[in-house]
């Protein structure tokens, strides 16, 4: 089967900085697929030399069979990207953004229009770039990577900079957008983004891929205990440490939190006891697997 | 993918920016016109004013002479009767009047300050003559030599003349060299020229479209300048081959755009591209004659000013809108102008950075 993007072997240098080091990986058809990592770590390199913007020092890239470097007008019209910074034409309204972006792809001025609807701007249609919120202005430049429809699009960070009722109202247009049957690739260091939109990601640092699966599988391969917290009381921290399957507890006097390699069995025997007032369950998330490869020390 | 689509619609998307611009629009249609208007005004109306002659009692020569010369004498004397000799007199001392003149018998006294060395000058050989012809005609003989006068047509520059062209040539250097450079830089900063790099469009129509918008700028700041200028309050008449101004405007945009493009490849931020942008339009305003006449300006000035891009457009639109000369005296200054776009844009394009890293 033909993928949608095939990268194998790529290398690319900036001064002393390696900052893409022997990447390789494969996007499928239809597939949502997240590149994740410290800042730094190549994302965005790597996608520029996909996107065909820049040249790669070595290995191979093919975007839709077809090679982007040097600049090819035969694959631009087939790939859409939404670039990191808001890039808008001064001084102009959504509906004639969208518009000047539409017409250098040669698409008619009432598809272009209909853009607005897809990702919620109808209302917004007259209002200049400088006047929409960090949402409306997001929202837009995916619509103006959108507009001539493409098969491939690429989204830098879409979500950076967005309350938390923006992210999710992105998050449901990218997956409608994704739903389409169009290939997406992300990148983002949102760990729950990636978790909640990717079907696979892959995870860099240093300017290579450390990980690459489903967000699922790469949790469960990680090595991490799940942690039972109930309310403070409920149970003495000294009996908590004899349930079976307990590996340490500890009581801060608000929750009593229990470490644990078998949750099943911890949450039989609190339940054998009636000891599940205000029970959560926490399992390892993708920004535990994050940060078991990239390190927790911070970078500045 | 069609080209010419994405053209108009890249002109049109580039000038509704501009329009929108407030302070663009200013300083560059507005601003330019005011300097206009006020040197139009300061400058337009500087004739020398007439001889002042107070006339104290009834100096029959004078009379005679002033009711006889058909009105020529009207036209560079004023005179004035008084009884009070004092006075007038003392009008003289202040300045108030250049000559106090009495008749006493056959003989015409003429009292003059030296403070202005060329009224009084005036005002003596005008009352020589007077008392000459006087003189020539109390001998009842017919004159032995006499004198016709023809005018010729008025070769000297009159102040609208020549502020028209050049302070439009100050206009269009800054509206090409500001808007090149602050496109380029705002483009690649924001992320624009990324964009325009990864859609089909061709690129060199997304340059032309700059272009366009720029050339379409420039031939409303012409329009609007011509057309004030010969209001009849500023009084331009415009002469013979005055539209070859038009492709020296056109010659001049392009030079200033490619000029403009340079300091934005150059520059990494807007504030520098505009400081740069000052440092170069500015003195090449003053040294290229757009404020005042190079004429009259020391020779090495001169010799300098033609480092200057704008010195060939001022002086090129001057030739053939200010001084009437024909529409081949424009051609080695648009030679010069396209030379500077060739040679300005071939460097930009070595200098271009597409993103601002």
């Amino acid at each position: 089967m033909v993928q949608t993007i095939e990268v194998s072997g790529l290398r690319k240098r900036y001064g002393d900085v390696q900052a893409v080091d022997g990447v390789t990986f494969g996007v499928e058809e239809g597939e949502f697929f997240g590149i994740l990592g410290p800042n730094g770590a190549g994302k965005t390199t790597t996608l520029e030399i996909i996107e065909g913007l820049r040249k790669a020092d070595e290995g191979e890239v093919s975007v839709l069979g077809l090679s982007p470097w040097p600049r090819n007008p035969g694959l631009l019209p087939r790939i859409g990207v939404q670039l990191q910074a808001s890039s808008f034409f001064e001084r102009l309204t959504t509906r004639e953004q969208l518009r000047t972006f539409g017409s250098l792809y040669g698409v008619p001025v009432k598809k272009a229009d209909a853009m607005m609807e897809l990702v919620g701007l109808e209302g917004k249609a007259d209002v200049r770039v400088e006047k929409l919120s960090g949402g409306q202005a997001q929202r837009l430049s995916i619509a103006c990577a959108l507009v001539h429809d493409p098969e491939l699009l690429f989204l830098d960070e879409p979500t950076a900079a967005l309350d938390p009722q923006g992210r999710r109202n992105l998050w449901d247009v990218l997956r409608q957008i994704n739903t389409q049957g169009r290939t997406v690739v992300l990148t983002t260091h949102h760990m729950d983004e990636a978790e909640i939109l990717c079907d696979r990601v892959a995870i860099m640092d240093a300017g290579k891929i450390l990980r690459l699966g489903p967000p699922a599988v790469l949790v469960r391969g990680l090595d991490v205990p799940a942690r039972i917290s109930v309310a403070s009381g409920v149970l003495a921290v000294a009996d908590a440490r004899l349930l079976p399957g307990a590996d340490e507890a500890a009581d801060d006097g608000i929750s009593l939190t229990i470490t644990t390699r078998d949750p099943s069995a911890v949450v039989a025997a609190m339940a054998a006891k009636d000891a599940l007032t205000g029970v959560q369950i926490h399992g390892a998330t993708l920004e535990d697997v994050f940060l078991e490869l990239t390190g927790r020390e911070y970078r500045a | 993918m069609s080209t010419f689509g994405s053209f108009k619609s890249l002109s049109r998307a580039m000038f509704l920016g501009f329009g929108r611009d407030r302070a663009a629009l200013f300083f560059t249609v507005l601003f330019p016109l005011m300097f206009l208007v006020l040197f139009g005004g300061i400058f337009g109306h500087q004739t020398t004013s007439k001889v002042n002659v107070l006339e104290v009692g009834r100096a029959a020569i004078l009379d005679q002479a002033v009711a006889g010369g058909g009105g020529e004498l009207g036209k560079v004397m004023k005179v004035t009767r008084t009884p009070d000799r004092a006075g007038a007199l003392r009008k003289l001392e202040k300045g108030d009047a250049d000559a106090v003149v009495e008749q006493s018998g056959n003989e015409l006294v003429v009292h003059y300050s030296a403070a202005d060395q060329v009224k009084s000058g005036t005002v003596r050989g005008l009352m020589n003559s007077i008392v000459q012809s006087a003189n020539q005609s109390a001998t009842g003989k017919p004159p032995a030599y006499s004198m016709t006068t023809r005018q010729v047509e008025d070769g000297s520059l009159k102040a609208i003349q020549f502020f028209t062209p050049s302070l439009l040539g100050w206009a269009l250097a800054s509206a090409g060299v500001f808007g090149a450079s602050q496109t380029l830089v705002t483009w690649r900063t924001k992320g624009i020229l990324r964009r325009l790099q990864l859609s089909p469009a061709p690129l060199p129509t997304v340059f032309a479209a700059r272009v366009a918008v720029s050339l379409a700028i420039a031939l409303v700041q012409f329009a609007l300048f011509v057309l004030v200028a010969q209001l009849p309050m500023f009084g331009l008449r415009l002469s013979g081959a005055w539209w070859m101004a038009i492709p020296m405007v056109i010659a001049g945009v392009l030079a200033f755009l490619s000029i403009g493009m340079l300091i934005g490849a150059w520059a990494k931020t807007q504030e520098t591209a505009q400081a740069m942008t000052q440092l170069v339009v500015l003195p090449m305003a003053f040294l290229g004659g757009s404020f005042f006449p190079l004429d009259a300006a020391p020779g090495w000035l001169r010799t300098v000013s033609y480092i200057f891009p704008l010195r060939y457009l001022n002086e090129g639109m001057l030739n053939v809108m200010g001084r009437g000369l024909g529409p081949m005296s424009a051609l080695p200054q648009i030679g010069v102008l396209m030379g500077v776009a060739v040679v300005g844009a071939m460097i930009a394009m070595r200098l271009f950075r597409w993103d601002a890293v």
